[in-house]
């Protein structure tokens, strides 16, 4: 064997020890690695109501009520991951991309009388990038209603030829 | 080390003035870059600086004027002609900048980690400068995909920063570029720091696949990858077009960087290598004139 064959040998030995640690030390810590919890898991954990964490889910259609409260603005919704909702009290300013179907990451602590009270909300926006005439176009042909879920597959809309108005959306887009 | 690296490579030619100083430099053949008469096997043709250098000269025009006219059109296109996304509005334009630098901010740690195997394994000489180079570069574009994303993240999440998977596994990624800058300068030999950096960037691989998956592997606030190679991309086509050729220019550009910086590095030694041999020269001929 070759210096060269045995430095190649050793260098994928210890490739392979570091990989395993790694995966090893990932796999440990995957709970602590999510940055979110989801309705459902809240509801199975139960966690104290002291305790802080993030709970993340879709805004679920038609739970968004804003109100004020002593002067402030006052958010209700009910965050939902399909199987379970939770609902959540928000007093503040929320994102720009807030809406019922968006997906959203709400950061406070459950009450006991399950209502999670969110300090912080953070809009959480998905992996589709699409002009404002073509998400209209869909939404007239009734093929994606945004506030129930994600867009139908891309192949069917990302080669949409962009309606005339799309100079005049851009302004307001 | 120094037996090793002056014995292996085929097509590495040492002047007969400068074999002496092997230990001091192992490119100091570069003194006098004749052509090799039997080119060396696989990359270790590259090992001959002079061919490097003739290669990479040739080449440098091409990268620099491709990156900068290919990273110019792209963003002009992106950045004034593309349409404006749906929900995000005109903030979805901070993509054009901060996509392709993260995307290179990976790749160039690849190609950092295939340097440091050529540096480890088969002793390559400019595998070694060509790692030094690479660092500062990729550093630059990983700092570019942070200070955007941070932009792009205020007005779209609502926070300059979250603790989420992908943006530590990325800030993650920076250190290791700054560690390998810092570690591979360290020592006054630097076929140590060589060494060190090799090792360093090879241990950091293991966050490539933790970069790219985070957002499969754990919930973040991330969103997933919108391109994929299983699906159609999950954006519009008039969107994709200016952001690959912005990926394009990046890539020229990222390339044009380190070739210009590794011919440096190569030129740095010959020069360095040229006035140690006139010092030894000179010291010899006080010591004759004794």
């Amino acid at each position: 064997m070759t210096r060269k064959r045995r430095r190649l040998y050793w260098l994928l030995a210890c490739g392979l020890g570091v990989g395993s640690a790694a995966a090893l030390a990932l796999s440990a810590f995957r709970d602590n690695l999510v940055f979110f919890v989801l309705p459902s898991d809240l509801a199975a954990q139960h966690p104290g109501p002291d305790r802080t964490l993030r709970l993340g889910g879709l805004v679920a259609e038609g739970s968004v009520m804003r109100g004020s409260e002593d002067g402030h603005p006052l958010a209700r919704f009910r965050i939902t991951d399909g199987r379970d909702a939770v609902p959540v009290t928000f007093s503040g300013i929320l994102p720009d991309l807030f809406r019922e179907g968006q997906g959203v990451v709400a950061l406070g602590t459950l009450g006991r009388d399950g209502v999670f009270h969110a300090a912080e909300v953070l809009a959480k926006h998905d992996e589709t990038y699409m002009p404002k005439d073509v998400a209209e176009a869909l939404k007239q042909k009734g093929l994606w209603n945004p506030k129930a879920g994600p867009p139908p597959p891309a192949s069917t809309w990302n080669t949409l030829a962009p309606a005339k108005a799309g100079a005049a959306t851009k302004a307001g887009g | 080390m120094t037996a090793e690296s002056s014995a292996s490579p085929g097509g590495f030619e040492m002047a007969p003035g400068a074999a002496m100083f092997r230990s001091v430099d192992a490119l100091s053949s570069l003194a006098a870059p004749v052509p090799p008469k039997a080119p060396g096997r696989g990359l270790h043709r590259f090992a001959n600086p002079g061919r490097f250098l003739r290669l990479a000269g040739a080449l440098q025009p091409w990268l620099t004027a491709g990156g900068l006219i290919l990273t110019a059109a792209g963003l002009v296109w992106g950045l004034v002609f593309a349409p404006a996304d749906w929900q995000q509005g005109d903030a979805v334009r901070i993509m054009y900048v901060h996509v392709p630098a993260a995307w290179l901010a990976s790749a160039g740690y690849l190609a950092l980690a295939v340097c440091s195997v050529l540096s480890l394994v088969w002793r390559h000489p400019l595998a070694d400068l060509a790692a030094a180079e690479i660092g500062p570069v990729g550093a630059a574009f990983t700092g570019i995909c942070l200070a955007t994303g941070s932009l792009w993240g205020k007005p779209m999440w609502g926070a300059w920063w979250v603790w989420d998977a992908r943006l530590t596994s990325v800030l993650v990624l920076f250190f290791l570029y700054l560690g390998h800058i810092a570690l591979i300068r360290a020592f006054d030999d630097p076929t140590r720091g060589y060494r060190a950096g090799a090792i360093l960037a090879l241990v950091g691989v293991v966050n490539l696949p933790i970069i790219k998956f985070s957002v499969d592997w754990w919930n973040t606030l991330h969103q997933p990858a919108t391109i994929s190679l299983t699906g159609a991309p999950s954006m519009y086509l008039g969107m994709l077009w200016p952001l690959a050729l912005t990926a394009l220019g990046y890539t020229l550009v990222f390339a044009a960087l380190v070739t210009a910086r590794t011919r440096a590095a190569v030129m740095e030694r010959r020069i360095r290598a040229l006035l140690m041999a006139a010092a030894a020269r000179e010291d010899g001929a006080v010591q004759v004139a004794a």
